[in-house]
């Protein structure tokens, strides 16, 4: 099946092409960080992880939202999702390369991340993470590649698939719980040590994902001759509402938490986050970048005319997305950090090396992604008895 | 033959890469170092031993090393007693070099010929030698 | 890049390991000395029980008081001195006590004296340490004495210890720290870039009999020994002082005492 990603038009091989441009640029500048340090990012001994570790949480989000086409489907039978199954299955598979060339990529000593597995050790949720996101990239590929294999040939997935498939519902909220409970069980870090972590977490992965393969659908949609069905794409919509609402709900707790029993270090990371704290607040405006676009999102997605329709829809899915990216990806990461045990405030910002490395591994995820879906998009346009134009 | 040259082409590049290590070497020295042990802490033994006996140590320091290590670092044992019963102090830099102070030519010659690089030598400090 | 043999080996072991689908740990994959060979404690060593140490902060009345016991243990340890604080590496630092309790920092109304002096912080080697429980290498551990020691050789920096410790007393080398190192100590090694590091209570000391480094130096100002025994300093201080430590309530158990009684002479 590997090889559809050959054949392919003009634009595919310039957008391939251009991917791998940027994968090289990333490289370059991972080669610099891995032979002078992680010195030449913006990270600090007291905001000891950045955008790095914050890309790896947020796209963790990313990949469990699979299930919430995975639930409907399967445990609903709710067949309108048939379609765009696979496109969430190999969506998650991405995310997942990305979650783990992020982790390796933020670490002091990369060569040796076997000890990882030489030494195990259970206390550590580290362990753990990189336990669960492994076995979610083993089903992940084998559930999409084994559906899609089968249906090229005509016939339904093999039996032995189904358990897997439900395997993966526990597992997907599993790989999200666990990336919470890398920052939710440290003592001194206020701002994580909350039991709404989790829940938190689960909330924006299921708006964030959801929306991302809205945008993803209808640009297949668009470039293809594979329709994953308007329907179901609208049908996604009401997903991620309800997921944005719930996960504004869980915010807006923390800030009632915080803000009412008027413990100092509760309130003081929302403070820095949306005020700044001790005269410092590099992070100010993109948080309220960030919140303005949640409730531009929150608007557009609760009234039915707007999400029912195509523009709207993905004028709020775009805004959504990038309020969590900014919310999930830098501000949790970094804000945790704020002030640092000792009440004083260093900042952070990402260097410009440190942006390529990450703009490099978003092209690496897009790049697997586009191949994952070309060879999606191959098959469908075989099967529907439609030549393949490009 | 169906694209024909292309296939060649693959082949022969193919093959210049997985020979690399043969013809890398042509033209390189192929003499087994032997590692110094003329250095003045060693003279001034009067029995010229080791550790541990000599034909053990040549092929087995790596493991001795790795295991000093754990004992001194992680197993809080500071004191390694031999297989001929005589007590040493575990450490790299004030036990094994302070009689082998000769890095360049006890350690790096044989492992620049066997090709490897071990990174004791990122932490640990080498002695002061005299060019 | 360096990717050695011995790396090469390691990573192809784990995914071998990984693919047969167990979890083995293989210790010691080479094969064991073959010679009998035993190891054994130096003998006078300060070493059962739980270590702790005792700071009295009003024994330090001049900056050169600090300044000693700090630079004592920086010159033995190859601590590099770095002016970006944003990347300085340290074991044991002076910081006001507003810094050093920020919990108790509401008490506007406290001694003047008090709110001016610096104290001594270093790590806490905590009864219940973080950094142990997150360590995903088990590089940082906790040793039957109590001290929660660091094996360089293992870590992967990924730094989640440092996210763990709420006293701030781990550092990571952002680079090679050699080139800001100015007199190498021969007899202990450096660190090299991507790990973290942070007191420990000098063990290579403790294992020859000797007090910490920073002890030695303080002129009795520091009291280190065993918690557990009834008879140490240790003890005879903390029956005598009010003491307090630091982040208590986070339920690690520091064991680090700060003696405030006479702050008055400072």
């Amino acid at each position: 099946m590997l090889e559809k990603m050959l054949y392919g038009s003009r634009n595919y091989w310039i957008w391939v092409l251009s991917l791998l441009a940027v994968i090289g640029v990333g490289f370059l500048f991972y080669l610099q960080q891995f032979n002078t340090g992680l010195g030449i990012t913006g990270m600090s001994r007291d905001v000891s992880w950045g955008l790095y570790i914050g890309q790896f949480t947020f796209l963790v989000g990313v990949a469990a939202s699979a299930v919430m086409l995975v639930i409907p489907f399967y445990l609903h039978n709710y067949k309108k999702f048939g379609k765009l199954l696979i496109l969430g299955e190999f969506l998650a598979v991405a995310a997942v390369l990305m979650c783990m060339t992020f982790i390796v990529v933020d670490m002091g000593q990369p060569m040796r991340v076997a000890n990882m597995f030489l030494y195990p050790t259970p206390n550590s949720v580290m362990f753990w993470d990189a336990t669960v996101l492994l076995g979610y990239l083993i089903l992940n590929i084998t559930i999409g590649w084994t559906a899609m294999g089968a249906e090229r040939k005509g016939f339904p997935p093999p039996k032995w698939v189904k358990p897997l498939i439900y395997l993966s519902i526990p597992w997907a909220f599993s790989i999200h719980t666990v990336t919470a409970f890398l920052y939710a069980g440290l003592p001194g870090r206020h701002y994580w040590l909350t039991a709404i972590l989790a829940p938190r977490f689960l909330a924006s992965a299921f708006a964030g994902g959801p929306a991302l393969l809205i945008i993803l659908a209808l640009i297949v949609r668009k470039l293809s001759k594979f329709d994953p069905g308007l329907d179901a794409i609208m049908a996604v919509g009401k997903i991620v509402a309800y997921a944005m609402v719930a996960n504004v709900f869980f915010l807006l707790l923390e800030v009632f938490t915080a803000f009412y029993s008027n413990i100092p270090g509760h309130m003081y990371t929302f403070q820095y986050l949306f005020s700044g704290l001790e005269g410092h607040g590099k992070l100010v405006p993109l948080m309220w970048t960030s919140a303005i676009l949640a409730a531009i999102a929150l608007v557009l997605l609760i009234n039915p005319r707007t999400r029912g329709s195509q523009n709207t829809l993905v004028a709020a899915c775009v805004a959504l997305f990038a309020s969590l990216w900014i919310d999930k990806g830098f501000g949790l990461t970094v804000g945790g950090f704020v002030p640092n045990p000792f009440d004083t405030v260093t900042e952070y910002w990402p260097t410009v090396p440190e942006t390529f490395i990450v703009l490099g591994i978003w092209a690496l995820g897009a790049l697997v992604l586009t191949i994952l879906y070309k060879v999606a998009i191959g098959v469908r346009e075989e099967t529907a008895g439609v030549e393949a134009e490009h | 033959m169906y694209n024909g040259g292309k296939i060649i082409l693959g082949i022969v590049i193919f093959l210049a890469l997985a020979a690399f290590p043969f013809y890398g070497d042509i033209g390189k020295a192929n003499v087994t170092p032997e590692p110094n042990l003329d250095t003045p802490e060693i003279r001034k033994l009067e029995e010229k031993k080791c550790v541990e006996p000599e034909e053990f140590m040549k092929a087995e320091h790596m493991s001795l090393l790795n295991k000093w290590r754990d004992l001194a670092v992680r197993d809080e044992t500071t004191v390694y007693v031999a297989s001929d019963g005589e007590s040493y102090n575990i450490s790299l830099q004030n036990t094994c070099m302070r009689c082998h102070s000769n890095k360049k030519e006890f350690c790096d010659k044989c492992h620049e010929y066997a090709g490897v690089s071990p990174y004791c030598w990122d932490c640990h400090l080498a002695p002061k030698e005299g060019k | 890049m360096g990717i050695d043999r011995r790396d090469f080996l390691k990573m192809a072991g784990a995914s071998a390991i990984l693919a047969i689908g167990g979890l083995t740990i293989v210790e010691d994959i080479t094969k064991d000395i073959a010679q009998a060979s035993e190891s054994a404690s130096e003998s006078g060593a300060v070493a059962a029980g739980k270590l702790a140490m005792v700071i009295d902060v009003a024994k330090f009345k001049t900056g050169d008081d600090y300044a000693r016991v700090i630079d004592a243990c920086n010159s033995i340890h190859n601590i590099p001195v770095i002016d970006d604080p944003k990347s300085e590496v340290k074991w044991i630092w002076a910081d006001t006590f507003e810094h050093t309790f920020p919990e108790q920092q509401e008490e506007a109304h406290m001694k003047e004296s008090l709110k001016e002096k610096p104290f001594l912080l270093l790590c806490n080697h905590c009864e219940h340490p973080p950094c142990v429980r997150v360590c995903p290498t088990k590089a940082t551990f906790k040793r039957s004495d109590g001290i929660v020691m660091q094996d360089m050789h293992r870590c992967i920096g990924c730094r989640f210890c440092m996210a763990g410790c709420p006293y701030g007393s781990r550092s990571f080398n952002w680079t090679d720290p050699r080139p800001n190192i100015k007199d190498e100590n021969p007899d202990y090694p450096t660190r090299m870039k991507g790990v973290v590091e942070k007191c420990t209570f000098c063990t290579e000391r403790l294992a020859k009999g000797l007090e910490p480094a920073c002890v030695e130096a303080s002129n009795g100002a520091m009291v280190f020994g065993d918690i557990t025994d009834a008879n140490s300093e240790v003890r005879k201080v903390l029956n005598e002082a009010y003491t307090i430590r630091r982040k208590p309530e986070l339920g690690t158990g520091p064991k680090v005492y700060y003696v405030m009684g006479g702050a008055d002479n400072a």
